[in-house]
């Protein structure tokens, strides 16, 4: 009988679970925090739903206690992966002054954690290339092992920091490895009308480093690309480019209304390639899940949701003249 | 004591910095090999080596952005721009990134990136290689501005802004690069970020400016000491944040204050010096507060009558300074 995809990765069936079960959580949470944003209690979300697989297929990838990682704002799943907990992401969601992302002063979405090796993130897109490029280099100067991982939009990549952090990257051969989520809408506007070339990863030739796309749907394949980047960074030899082309399935955030320029036939065939369906089909297919622990992890993935839900929401604010706090050194 | 130039107390601050603390590193266009295009960073790359005093591609913004992810992971960049008119790419890095790094990460993240870039006019640099752009962010807490007027400042400031766990723009005058001399002690000194500097006791007018301006305020108030005119000249040295309380305490001194700019006059560093003076100091005026700077055009023309017309020069300011003597 033939190895089955996950071991022929080197991935057990705990571990393969595990990234299910991370998938999960980033979906449950949120979930949650579109029914809090419509019951009037937090004012803001936008969304990981779609791009689970991809985050979380990456981020098992890495070396979870030395890479770093630059996300952008829908990457729930990687910051979970990461050691970021449900807990930490409905306190952003309430913006209360225990938020370990930033006290409460940045939108949900805006992640950071230094003890974790998230980098803080802000709204302007594709700033985070850079930076990732700049840890990137202090791991080349350190002469350090771990590499950075950054993340972004399709549309981010026609930034002009997409553009240099990724050609400084390719001069230097630094261990960075940039992940583009193309979710084929950078808000309303459609692939067609933001590339002029077929693939994001078409770019990676002009940058000198190898390109790959990937079905961002597939947590196994992205976790493959992912492996053999790191492999290749940590050796000294460089930068990869990679695409993951998923769906959004939500609007861009609670503030838009995708129903103004795509189809819901559009968005009903995107569901049925929904990596939360498929991927435990897979698990299911590979005796490494059962309905009767689907249901149980779904229980107890509720259960941890509830309470971070219920934790947040009682947690305090900060005091109003916090806000005068760390704008300097003190 | 060594008698040095501006420019080789700017290049000695980096190569002591470089030496004390190995995470400090050079990053920018032409920084290596050539040395700088004003050779601020002459020798470095012989002694430090290509991975210490980085040549990088041209592209301003992954100048800042790659210097601030460097910081965050705890090296000690110092970016250079190679003129302060092209760090307008760079400026979202610089305000949407590094200014509030600190602040929206809830004290968890720092950046202690120094970004130097030459300012300045009077050098036949035209509109793209003479602007002041300290205005540009001198509303955005988080950064500090400073702009150093003597080889002695420059050593210690700039190593003040490459020690400091904030990120520093550091702007330093092209046309003083050569034109200003003075003894530097090879000690390890630093000054400190944030204060203003008295450069001259005086009584009868306060001349309140910063760069270069201090140069010229000073031989003014040379001349205008044999007409008995006595000039207190204080010297920001940061322009952002301001020392408020020097600030108050030298135009509260003589009651009659000139504040000196080669930027363009409207909403520049003397905007905001004017504001704080006049909230706190309406009772001790004796004139009204005067301010000198470049007129409110885009930039300094190339050609040598409208960049003198421009540019602010002794004459100027020493007119400007008897004018309010005689106010």
């Amino acid at each position: 009988m033939a190895k089955k995809r996950h071991e022929a990765l080197g991935l057990s069936d705990e571990q393969v679970l595990d990234m299910f079960r991370t998938m999960l959580l980033a979906r449950k949470i949120d979930e949650r925090m579109w029914l809090l944003n419509r019951a009037g209690k937090i004012p803001f979300v936008i969304s990981c739903q779609g791009q689970e697989a991809a985050q979380v297929g990456a981020a098992y990838a890495l070396d979870r206690e030395k890479d770093y990682v630059a996300p952008y704002y829908r990457d729930m799943g990687v910051v979970l992966a990461f050691g970021m907990t449900a807990k930490d992401l409905m306190l952003s969601g309430f913006a209360k002054k225990e938020d370990p992302n930033s006290g409460g002063r940045q939108m949900p979405g805006h992640f950071g954690q230094k003890k974790n090796r998230i980098l803080t993130g802000s709204s302007p897109v594709t700033t985070q290339v850079p930076h990732a490029v700049g840890v990137a280099l202090a791991a080349k100067m350190e002469k350090k092992d771990f590499v950075t991982f950054v993340t972004l939009g399709e549309g981010s990549s026609n930034q002009g920091d997409f553009h240099e952090g990724l050609n400084f990257a390719g001069v230097h051969k630094l261990p960075v490895i940039t992940m583009v989520e193309n979710n084929k809408y950078a808000i309303s506007v459609p692939i067609k009308k933001q590339l002029a070339c077929e693939k994001v990863s078409d770019r990676a030739i002009g940058y000198g480093m190898p390109g790959y796309t990937v079905d961002g749907n597939d947590p196994l394949a992205v976790y493959e690309v992912v492996k053999e980047a790191r492999e290749r960074a940590v050796k000294g030899e460089g930068p990869t480019l990679i695409e993951t082309v998923s769906y959004r399935l939500t609007p861009h955030s609670s503030d838009d209304d995708d129903r103004t320029y795509r189809e819901r036939e559009e968005v009903e065939e995107a569901k049925k390639k929904d990596s939360i369906i498929t991927f435990a089909q897979y698990l299911k297919d590979n005796g490494v899940l059962t309905e009767e622990k689907e249901k149980e992890l779904h229980k107890e993935i509720d259960k941890l949701v509830n309470e971070a839900t219920d934790y947040a929401e009682n947690a305090p604010y900060a005091d109003p003249e916090d806000a005068l706090k760390h704008v300097y050194a003190e | 004591m060594p008698v040095m130039s501006y420019i080789q107390a700017v290049t000695q601050a980096l190569r002591e910095e470089m030496k004390r603390d190995e995470k400090v590193f050079i990053l920018g266009e032409d920084v290596g090999k050539r040395g700088g295009v004003f050779r601020a960073t002459d020798g470095l790359y012989d002694e430090f080596g290509e991975d210490r005093v980085i040549d990088t591609p041209l592209a301003e913004s992954a100048i800042a952005g790659v210097g601030i992810g460097a910081a965050m992971y705890g090296m000690r960049p110092v970016a250079e721009i190679q003129f302060a008119d092209f760090i307008m790419p760079a400026v979202n890095q610089i305000i949407s990134e590094a200014a509030r790094i600190r602040y929206r990460s809830n004290n968890d993240w720092n950046c202690p990136i120094t970004i130097r870039a030459p300012y300045g006019g009077g050098v036949h640099g035209a509109l793209y290689h003479s602007q002041s752009v300290e205005a540009v962010f001198a509303n955005q807490p988080g950064l500090k501005i400073v702009m150093p007027s003597t080889p002695y400042d420059v050593k210690g400031l700039l190593k003040a802004a490459i020690r400091d766990e904030d990120p520093v723009l550091f702007f330093e005058h092209k046309r003083a690069y050569r034109l200003l001399k003075g003894e530097v002690p090879e000690d390890d000194y630093v000054l400190p970020i944030g204060k203003a500097d008295v450069k001259r006791e005086g009584s009868d007018i306060t001349v309140i400016t910063y760069g270069l301006g201090v140069h010229f305020a000073l031989q003014a108030a040379e001349k205008l000491e044999e007409e008995g005119i006595s000039a207190h000249i204080l010297d920001l040295r940061t322009v952002y944040p301001l020392d408020k309380e020097a600030i108050i305490e030298a135009a509260q001194k003589t009651g009659k204050v000139l504040l000196v700019t080669e930027d363009n006059k409207e909403g520049s560093i003397m905007s905001e010096v004017s504001a704080i003076i006049s909230e706190h100091c309406l009772f001790d005026l004796d004139a009204p507060i005067k301010r000198l700077a470049g007129p409110d055009v885009p930039a300094m023309p190339y050609a040598p009558t409208m960049e003198k017309y421009f540019m602010i020069n002794p004459e100027k300011v020493e007119k400007a300074m008897r004018d309010l003597a005689e106010f």
